[in-house]
């Protein structure tokens, strides 16, 4: 697992209350439970760990259907970093 | 038992993205004309990801103050008090004795001086001063609005500040028109005032992710968030037999206030207290649904707010709603928030007055979960007996007015 997918599911298992190890990679984020404020708040958390700009308007953006899955999320978050670092 | 009074309004006031008297702010809602723009006010506005914000513009507080009493008046108390002088003129009320002392100013503001808070705290934590400026506690305190419109104004009756964020107007109106409408008032002074267009709010709202990047569009298909505003908006209200007695113009009538909380979530509407808030308003009227034509909805363009609130339109107004024009001004002035309820009064009085019906600008079609007539893009005639004001607040907390048309 990349370091990028360990951060990502230490801030998705912070925000449910749960052990780390019980989040997989193919978890579905609306299986876990992620509610809107929860989805703001896990944005912003990605955000600072990251230092990177998530476009994301809870008006037109639905986290649970455009990231399906954890993986889905740590996908989007290693594309961020590497543009940053580009 | 209490005598219950009717209760009139005489006298209007407004400080707007689309002017600063309400005339000019009448004049340019009926136009469907946007007062948002780029954002200006900040020390920093190329630094914030928003770029858009409904401001007042081109305000200048020495065309209205003394210098000494400028470095007393936050922005936002500049707003309340000019508001308030326009309202006070309007009536043609004099607050000498007894009427000073018997005479209420209850105003709503969501956050009170942001603009001294700002400032103040860019000083002591950016510039690393060790002072502040003398008055940074009575300039940004959330009741100094109130305070100011009283000492500027003279009146010297129950005077205090309402906060409930989005909803504070129109809870701070409903308390004094209850007080009013109960004998424990001769007169209010009354309304909302906001100055929140500042780096670190805006900051703060950019981190809710509900900020439309350019225009807002309540209702419509494509809509991208609410755009914050700014203003203040006042009303003088007094019972009908005092108004009549000294000849007053009486600019319409306000009839009912409901409140409710939905104690459920912290930032998500809920259907159920906004219908409990609007049946109660009509219930206090003793009006039934369909004696309403128009409604000032709260409106704000995200998402959520507007489904919702089109879902509990349906439940209050059950088949009567597809008949009700509705529409949002926030498409115009942006969310005012504690200002946002006393300008969509001003806005819901001068329309039932007049029979015309501010547009909802930006609209650019139906959204499947919109679909009520929302008076898109153009104002509307339409004779108007009786009309309803909704507020929906952060924290579950909501407000709506019922006015009549005076004859």
């Amino acid at each position: 697992m990349s370091d990028v997918a360990s951060d990502v599911i230490a801030i998705i298992a912070k925000k449910k209350r749960v052990e780390k190890s019980s989040v997989e990679m193919s978890d579905r984020l609306e299986d876990l439970g992620l509610e809107s404020l929860d989805a703001v708040e896990m944005i912003f958390d990605l955000e600072e760990k990251f230092d990177i700009q998530i476009p994301y308007n809870a008006n037109t953006n639905n986290p649970r259907t455009e990231f399906e899955t954890v993986a889905d999320v740590v996908k989007a978050v290693e594309e961020l970093v590497a543009q940053k670092k580009s | 038992m209490t005598e219950v009074k009717r209760v009139v309004v005489t006298g209007l006031g407004a400080v707007t993205p689309l002017g600063h008297t309400r005339t000019s702010y009448w004049e340019n809602l009926k136009a469907g004309v946007s007062g948002l723009g780029p954002i200006t006010l900040t020390p920093a506005n190329d630094e914030l990801t928003q770029k858009v914000a409904a401001e007042v513009k081109d305000f200048d507080p020495l065309k209205h103050f003394a210098e000494r009493q400028i470095s007393t008046l936050d922005r936002v108390s500049q707003f309340a008090v000019v508001a308030a002088r326009e309202a006070i003129a309007q009536s043609g009320l004099i607050f000498d004795m007894p009427l000073s002392v018997r005479t209420a100013t209850i105003l709503g503001t969501g956050v009170g001086g942001q603009t001294t808070h700002d400032d103040s705290f860019r000083r002591v934590y950016l510039e690393k001063r060790t002072r502040v400026f003398p008055l940074t506690i009575p300039k940004l305190m959330v009741n100094a609005p109130a305070s100011q419109v009283s000492m500027d104004c003279g009146l010297r009756g129950p005077a205090f500040a309402v906060a409930s964020a989005c909803a504070s107007a129109t809870h701070a109106i409903g308390i004094a028109f209850q007080m009013v409408r109960g004998g424990l008032v001769d007169c209010a002074v009354t309304g909302g005032a906001e100055a929140c267009i500042t780096f670190g709010t805006v900051r703060g709202w950019e981190a809710m992710r509900v900020m439309s990047p350019d225009v807002c569009r309540p209702f419509s298909k494509d809509r991208m968030g609410l755009v914050l505003g700014e203003g203040a908006a006042m009303i003088v209200l007094e019972p009908l037999e005092r108004a009549q007695a000294r000849g007053a113009e009486i600019l319409g009538e306000i009839v009912g206030f409901g409140m409710s909380a939905d104690a459920a979530d912290l930032t998500a509407p809920d259907r159920g207290g906004m219908a409990r808030a609007m049946q109660a308003a009509l219930a206090d009227a003793n009006l039934a649904a369909n004696d309403i034509q128009y409604v000032n909805a709260h409106g704000t363009g995200t998402a959520a707010n507007d489904d919702t609130e089109t879902k509990a339109l349906h439940e209050v107004f059950g088949p009567h709603a597809p008949k009700l024009a509705i529409s949002s001004t926030k498409s115009m002035i942006g969310h005012a928030l504690g200002a946002a309820g006393a300008l969509e009064l001003v806005a819901t009085v001068l329309a039932v007055r007049e029979g015309i019906v501010p547009p909802t600008i930006g609209y650019l079609g139906p959204d499947p979960a919109c679909d009520l007539d929302y008076v898109p893009n153009s104002a509307r005639s339409l004779s108007i007996e009786s009309a309803m004001s909704n507020s929906f607040a952060f924290g579950g907390l909501n407000a709506v007015l019922t006015v009549k048309r005076f004859s």
